[in-house]
């Protein structure tokens, strides 16, 4: 168990000029549940190969510890990862994929037995030590993975995407087995993903990157609630924050015939006149059209739990605004003309030039 | 054979489209049901086809050796005077006597024990080399790695010919000419750029994932080659195997070379069975005994090992 450092950390791909990761500044502490975060390209899985020694790290320093891996190789480092695919060995059963590492290492025969039957019970795994990877099915493939690793009992776990191959409902379990079998373990962990909902709901903190850039990186109630950029608030989230992109005029942000007052600090903070104003599908009121922004209902999605209205304003018929009626209001029907307003708390103004959030 | 290999294949893809669309997208699932009955009426016939054109070469490739195993039981003078498919029926005159002279003859024993003795160094050492070289050139980093495995490869287009008197040479001035270990290397050499070529592309076909999960796991690239490469590669293994084995075993040329006519003590089978007509003179009839008992082995190997050539054992390695 340790704490995990990246200092200014960078990976060019040979042949490449805009780096995978660039000088990425990062630190794990101890026992947390780190999550990194982007879409595809952001150079999330790279950051996860340096830390793993198997991408090499062209400036900047890795730290595992006190102590300086940046040159260390893989199976020097102390660490443990499950890969996307599972990396399973083929030819091995699943007592001989999980005591791999126990084996190499020449541990006596009574002392693997012991450890792998140990993770072996903690993961449901026992019936299944006798049977070979092709035998077994993909959830069971990934807890043998998960497995692997945790017979180690490495100084951190390093995972790509481990739930990506597995059908949605196994995926939202085996999601909080991970993360509870984390906490008991207490090990640090870094876990990519390109889901918001995973990072929302194992992390202890998210990272969230883009263009090998590191974005934001706080606890995911912070990065939920003030996102630094219009791209945090666009992926987090799900349906997706609606931005709107608008201008400034005496005094605050013109908003369809409506003004968001703007302090002073907002103001100069301002680089020009645009604005996005972001409000999640939760932060709208729904009222009759003469009183909020009218607009027309499209479509409404029924989930049970909730639904999702999907709204056209009439100022710009190009426009989709995503809504979520609260609990106390009654679900709008397809066809339905209502006015919508934003709750002044869930309002979120961004600079439109730069992308970045106004101070609050 | 083929039919049992291929059937559980043709039932996991089908298996997989209802699973894993049915339950999300309800709707498409009708429209694949009205498709499915044209679908498989042109998988059948595809397959039909298929099977024509499998049955064709098989037979074209099968009478010539089932008409040597005919006449090899047929009388001599039976044998110059009608064809081999006139014995296959009544009155049936076959008889032992072709191989009770092929094994009869001075030297064709020890002929056989030569061949053996020959070609299974010959099969095994360049295995060997090959297996670490295209391990090396699949997952081991070092400059000039590419430009040296296009080299290896251009070896392929060099004839072995070529290489005879320059070779013939070097071995005279060892002092290996007669010797077995001159035709152990030299097939070695001849079977090197082949084998390293195919062993790479399997070997570097290898999930990467699973190399770098074991690097992880503490593997060096001795434990990775022996651990890993090794047994997920053995169906390329078995199939090099029997290319090299085949290839040695017919072989007459590099052994006659190498070894030459004055060492025949260490001569193999192609050899004596060469020498049959010559010292005979007509005894041509006993060729077809003699080619026969030399197929025997090839066969015996082929039967071994063909499993290896339709089955791979790299299932469940990933995702899946």
């Amino acid at each position: 168990m340790a704490k995990v450092i990246f200092e200014k950390a960078t990976r060019i791909y040979p042949g490449t000029q805009t780096p995978a990761v660039s000088s990425l500044d990062l630190e794990i502490e101890d026992g947390e549940f780190m999550v990194l975060v982007g879409p595809s390209g952001s150079g999330k899985t790279t950051a996860l190969r340096m830390l793993a020694g198997l991408e090499a790290v062209d400036e900047g320093r890795i730290f595992i510890g006190d102590r300086d891996v940046t040159d260390v190789q893989p199976k020097d480092r102390d660490i443990a990862m499950v890969f996307q695919n599972y990396a399973l060995y083929p030819h091995m059963t699943v007592a001989e994929n999980i005591g791999f590492h126990l084996k190499i290492k020449k541990r006596p025969k009574a002392e693997i037995r012991q450890r792998v039957l140990e993770a072996a019970r903690l993961l449901d795994l026992e019936p299944y030590l006798d049977r070979k990877p092709a035998r077994l099915s993909g959830g069971q493939r990934q807890r043998v993975a998960m497995g692997r690793a945790i017979v180690r009992q490495p100084q951190v776990f390093l995972m790509d995407e481990p739930l990506s191959n597995l059908d949605a409902k196994l995926r939202v379990a085996t999601r909080t087995q991970i993360a509870s079998l984390q906490r008991r373990l207490g090990v640090t962990t870094v876990y990519v993903t390109h889901d918001q909902v995973e990072a929302m709901t194992m992390g202890d903190r998210v990272a969230v990157l883009r263009d090998g850039i590191l974005q934001q990186c706080d606890t995911p109630r912070v990065l939920f609630d003030r996102p630094i950029n219009v791209f945090v608030a666009g992926f987090m989230g799900s349906p997706q924050m609606n931005l709107i992109e608008t201008s400034v005029s005496d005094g605050g942000v013109q908003f369809a015939g409506r003004t968001i007052p703007l302090t002073p600090t907002q103001r100069a903070a301002l680089t020009s006149e645009g604005v996005t104003l972001g409000v999640r599908p939760e932060g709208w009121d729904i009222v009759s059209p003469n009183e909020g922004v009218p607009a027309i209902v499209e479509i409404v999605e029924e989930l049970g739990s909730d639904s999702y209205a999907y709204v056209t304003p009439e100022y710009d018929p190009n426009r989709t605004i995503i809504v979520r009626p609260n609990s106390a209001q009654a679900t709008p029907h397809k066809g339905d003309h209502i006015g919508l307003v934003p709750r002044p708390s869930a309002i979120h103004l961004f600079d439109t030039a730069t992308g970045v959030r106004l101070p609050d | 054979m083929m039919r049992r290999i291929l059937r559980p294949v043709v039932v996991a893809a089908g298996d997989r489209t209802p699973s894993s669309g049915a339950a999300v997208l309800a709707p498409p699932a009708p429209i694949r049901v009205a498709l499915r009955p044209r679908r498989s009426l042109r998988s059948r016939r595809a397959r039909l086809l298929l099977h024509c054109a499998v049955s064709l070469i098989m037979v074209v490739w099968i009478v010539p050796t089932i008409g040597l195993l005919v006449s090899s039981f047929r009388p001599s003078s039976e044998l110059s005077r009608s064809g081999w498919w006139t014995a296959l029926a009544p009155p049936f005159h076959f008889t032992m006597s072709n191989y009770e002279n092929v094994l009869s003859q001075q030297g064709m024993g020890r002929a056989f024990v030569n061949s053996l003795f020959i070609a299974i160094p010959a099969t095994v050492i360049p295995l060997f080399v090959a297996a670490f070289a295209a391990y090396a050139f699949s997952w081991m980093e070092f400059p000039g790695r590419d430009l040296l495995f296009v080299v290896v490869v251009g070896l392929l287009v060099v004839p072995l010919q070529t290489t005879l008197i320059p070779i013939l040479k070097i071995f005279a001035d060892w002092g290996l000419t007669g010797k077995f270990l001159a035709v152990w290397l030299a097939h070695t050499g001849y079977g090197l750029p082949f084998a390293v070529y195919l062993l790479r592309n399997f070997i570097g076909s290898l999930p990467r994932s699973v190399f770098e999960s074991a690097f992880i796991d503490g593997a060096s690239h001795v434990t990775a080659f022996f651990r890993l490469a090794v047994p997920m590669s053995v169906p390329a293994f078995a199939a090099l195997a029997i290319f090299q084995f085949l290839f040695v075993w017919n072989d007459l040329l590099v052994a006659l070379i190498y070894i030459g006519l004055s060492n025949s003590q260490n001569l193999p089978m192609t050899a004596a069975i060469a020498n049959l007509v010559n010292s005979l003179g007509g005894g041509w009839y006993l060729l077809s005994a003699a080619a026969f008992l030399s197929m025997a082995l090839p066969l015996v190997v082929f039967f071994a090992l063909q499993r290896y050539f339709v089955r791979g054992i790299v299932g469940g390695a990933v995702k899946g």
